[in-house]
């Protein structure tokens, strides 16, 4: 069968998989974690327990603070030592809520036997309430928090929903191993969405270069036997995963600029959210647990992990726990190469959305950059049709109106055009900057209206 | 052949005749009425065009200025009290007198005060850098280094210093037109009165992090401990946010909050003697000693006068 992909840029990076055949390891406690207030995309949560309280595992620490926010739930059963600022692996100041480990209690009413509940809910509030009471966002960046997501505006409806398995940053192997060990409840977890959003069909779009999974995934879905889910194979390109790739791989549509997938009739949702969905809803288990892979090109085969963590250990007792910072690394990044970011502050804590540790080698390390001779190569990567060189020249010379006629704002910050240019222009850092400018102007623009 | 010649002349000659009528009848009919004064005062401005008065150059101030009549909403930084008293004769109006200002940078975390916790490999622009994180030392209050102030600045006043990694500034360039600080990210650049001979007290750090951690991140950062708000005399200093503010127009520029600053985040400059400390250090005892003496005097008294009047 053939391939799909997307019709436009993109990139071939090594994959680089080292750590693909590690199994997952549950972490041991740490004796403190750090609970950040601010691990979805909207407004930051509000902490509703005050210092000295105990909590038990999977209690509620959090409330939304706002229509786009989510709950917190504690990670672990302990005391609150502390709730105030805390450095965040950006180095800024971020509300966290400290507590102290004690034992390992879980709050009633959650269900931690690994016995598979393929029943699913005939109630759609029902199943949305559960994902919204547990925290559930989307874990494939973003951090959008799943309940909104799963709810779209009247008048539009979904017509498929994209399941995206194509993890196609290099180094990260968390969303295989999930596809490889946790497959069924993957596959339970796509059901209950598909239910939600009206029983449209599913499609579980996979990278190419995980053939186990493929197989895995597809057994799953035959034996599960759910109505509209099938299994499609992706070609691997970078950026495979990025949501507007996926739907014009999987779909052929595209999304206009400024619009939501949903405008074409697409939902796309990461595979670990499916899992924390089919968490959320049938073992009423708040999101509290992801996985994370501690790899790099400067670590020994020996000493790559996939990570079981609880949301709140810091990065720092991950790494100690997995033998310390490897020697010769240069940069460790959170997230993938690509997009990921370099972490500056080890002793930062985990979220909801933290997918790696990345060690990276002398290789990464940046070029000092030469002027640009114009030769395109970024406008022939960039996945969104963009000029990159352009756009990098346009904020030089500060004309906003400019840049957003030539859709800055549509950029999505993949790093095609940084990576392909021969001459080391940092073009995704003015192009960041730009973006935000012209999503300030519009922003002001449509409050204005 | 003559013919030729004379007929070309001829023709030239009218035809120059009539447009240049024509001209005169246009330059007649729809010439502009604009105020004298515009020219006058643009010609009496610096001439920089640098934007520092809150307009596009010194002709939209000069317009603006004669438009409104006064001079209440203009002030040029860089002509100063100088020009701006030429321009209130030419306007016929009167001008307040602005302090001097000039640029102060609010931050001292030399590259051995502040040491580096990682390395920044990205665009070299201090407004890329801020938006991506914290910066390359624990402090994210604190100049980043790359010098978008210099670039701002039209008179090449300011410079990167590359012992301490700090920007700079030479007090005879700067004029205070304000496009420094407004290109700083961090907001570290003030603008404040040059003060009498140019000497100044300003507190050199805007670190609003909690005092121990403020202090592990640079040796010279204000901790907000409160020892200047205490010592000060005149009101002057006030600590908000874990962090001091010296306001220019309370000091007296008697230089104590300087002396009693345990990181040194209080700077004084253009000072005649170097400050010592200890002197200082000893007034401000003495003072205190004085007026602990005063209170014990005036309590006995009143402890005499309550038994006298009870007896």
């Amino acid at each position: 069968m053939a391939k799909l992909t997307f019709s436009i840029g993109g990139i071939h990076p090594a994959d680089s998989k080292l750590a693909r055949d590690c199994k997952i390891e549950t972490l041991p406690l740490p004796p403190k974690v750090y609970v950040s207030m601010f691990q979805h995309l909207g407004a930051m949560a509000k902490p509703i327990v005050a210092v000295g309280d105990s909590v038990k595992a999977g209690q509620i620490i959090a409330e939304p603070g706002g229509f786009i926010s989510a709950y917190v739930h504690s990670p672990v059963s302990g005391k609150v030592t502390a709730i105030g600022p805390r450095k965040d692996l950006a180095g800024f100041n971020q509300m966290h809520v400290e507590i102290e480990v004690q034992g390992d209690e879980w709050a009633d009413g959650i269900d931690l036997s690994p016995d598979l509940v393929t029943a699913i809910p005939e109630d759609k509030q029902f199943i949305l309430d559960r994902i919204k009471m547990c925290g559930v966002v989307g874990l494939g960046g973003a951090t959008f928090p799943t309940h909104v997501k799963l709810n779209p505006p009247p008048g539009k409806t979904a017509e498929c929903l994209i399941l995206n398995g194509a993890e196609c940053e290099p180094f990260l192997t968390s969303d295989y191993r999930i596809l490889l060990e946790r497959t069924d409840e993957i596959v339970v977890g796509a059901a209950i969405m598909q239910k939600v959003l009206g029983g449209c069909p599913c499609v579980i779009g996979i990278e190419e270069n995980k053939p186990g999974a493929i197989a895995a995934v597809k057994a799953s879905v035959a034996r599960l036997a759910y109505p509209g889910i099938r299994v499609e194979t992706l070609k691997k390109r970078y950026p495979q995963g990025g949501e507007k790739q996926l739907i014009d791989a999987v779909m052929h549509r595209q999304v206009r600029s400024g619009g939501l997938p949903i405008d074409v009739g697409a939902v796309v949702q990461n595979v670990a959210t499916s899992l924390a969905v089919y968490e959320a809803v049938q073992k009423n288990k708040p999101l509290v647990t992801n996985t994370l892979t501690v790899t790099g090109d400067v670590i020994d085969p020996a000493r790559q992990h996939n990570y079981l963590f609880r949301i709140g250990m810091p990065l720092s007792y991950i790494a100690e726990y997995a033998g310390g910072i490897p020697e010769g690394t240069v940069k460790i990044v959170s997230g993938g190469p690509m997009m990921g970011k370099a972490i500056a502050n080890m002793d930062a804590a985990t979220v909801k959305g933290s997918s790696s540790i990345l060690y990276l080698g002398d290789a990464t390390k940046r070029h000092a950059a030469t002027p640009c001779i114009s030769c395109g190569r970024c406008a022939d990567a960039c996945p969104m049709g963009l000029e990159p060189f352009l756009l990098k020249r346009l904020y030089s010379a500060g004309d906003v109106a400019a840049l957003e006629q030539n859709a800055a704002q549509d950029c999505i910050e993949c790093g095609c055009c940084q990576y392909s240019c021969p001459a080391y222009v940092p073009l995704l850092d003015n192009i960041r900057m730009a973006k935000a400018q012209v999503m300030g102007v519009i922003r002001a623009r449509n409050a204005k209206k | 052949m003559t013919n030729t010649i004379i007929w070309t002349v001829a023709i030239l000659t009218v035809l120059g005749l009539v447009l240049s009528l024509i001209l005169f009848w246009v330059a007649r009919k729809f010439r502009v009425e604009e105020d004298p004064r515009i020219d006058e005062i643009e010609k009496t401005l610096p001439g920089a065009n640098c934007g520092g008065c809150g307009f596009a150059g010194c002709r939209a101030f000069a317009d603006a200025a004669v438009k409104a009549g006064n001079l209440d909403s203009n002030y040029c930084p860089v002509g100063g009290n100088e020009v701006m008293k030429k321009v209130a004769d030419i306007l016929g109006c009167t001008v307040k007198e602005s302090a001097p200002m000039v640029a102060v940078v609010r931050c001292n975390g030399t590259c051995e005060a502040r040491p580096k916790t990682n390395v920044y490999q990205g665009e070299m622009s201090c407004k890329v850098k801020a938006a991506l994180y914290g910066g390359d030392t624990l402090c994210i209050f604190g100049c980043l280094g790359c010098g978008d102030c210099v670039n701002a600045c039209a008179f090449g006043a300011l410079s990167m210093d590359p012992a301490t990694g700090l920007p700079v500034v030479d007090e005879s360039k700067c004029t205070a037109c304000g496009k420094c600080a407004a290109a700083c990210p961090k907001r570290i650049i003030e603008l404040r009165p040059k003060g009498p001979r140019g000497m100044r007290e300003y507190v050199s750090c805007i670190n609003k992090d909690k005092g121990p951690s403020a202090r592990k991140a640079c040796a010279s950062a204000c901790i907000g401990c409160g020892l200047c708000e205490k010592t000060c005399t005149h009101g002057a200093v006030t600590v908000a946010d874990n962090v001091a503010y010296i306001d220019p127009a309370k000091c007296k520029l008697c230089r104590e909050c300087e002396a009693v600053c345990p990181t040194g985040a209080i700077h004084g400059v253009n000072f005649p003697k170097p400050l010592d400390k200890d002197a200082v250090k000893k007034r401000i005892a003495d003072r205190k000693a004085k007026a602990a003496e005063a209170a014990k005097a005036a309590a006995a008294a009143q402890e005499v006068k309550k038994e006298e009047s009870n007896g």
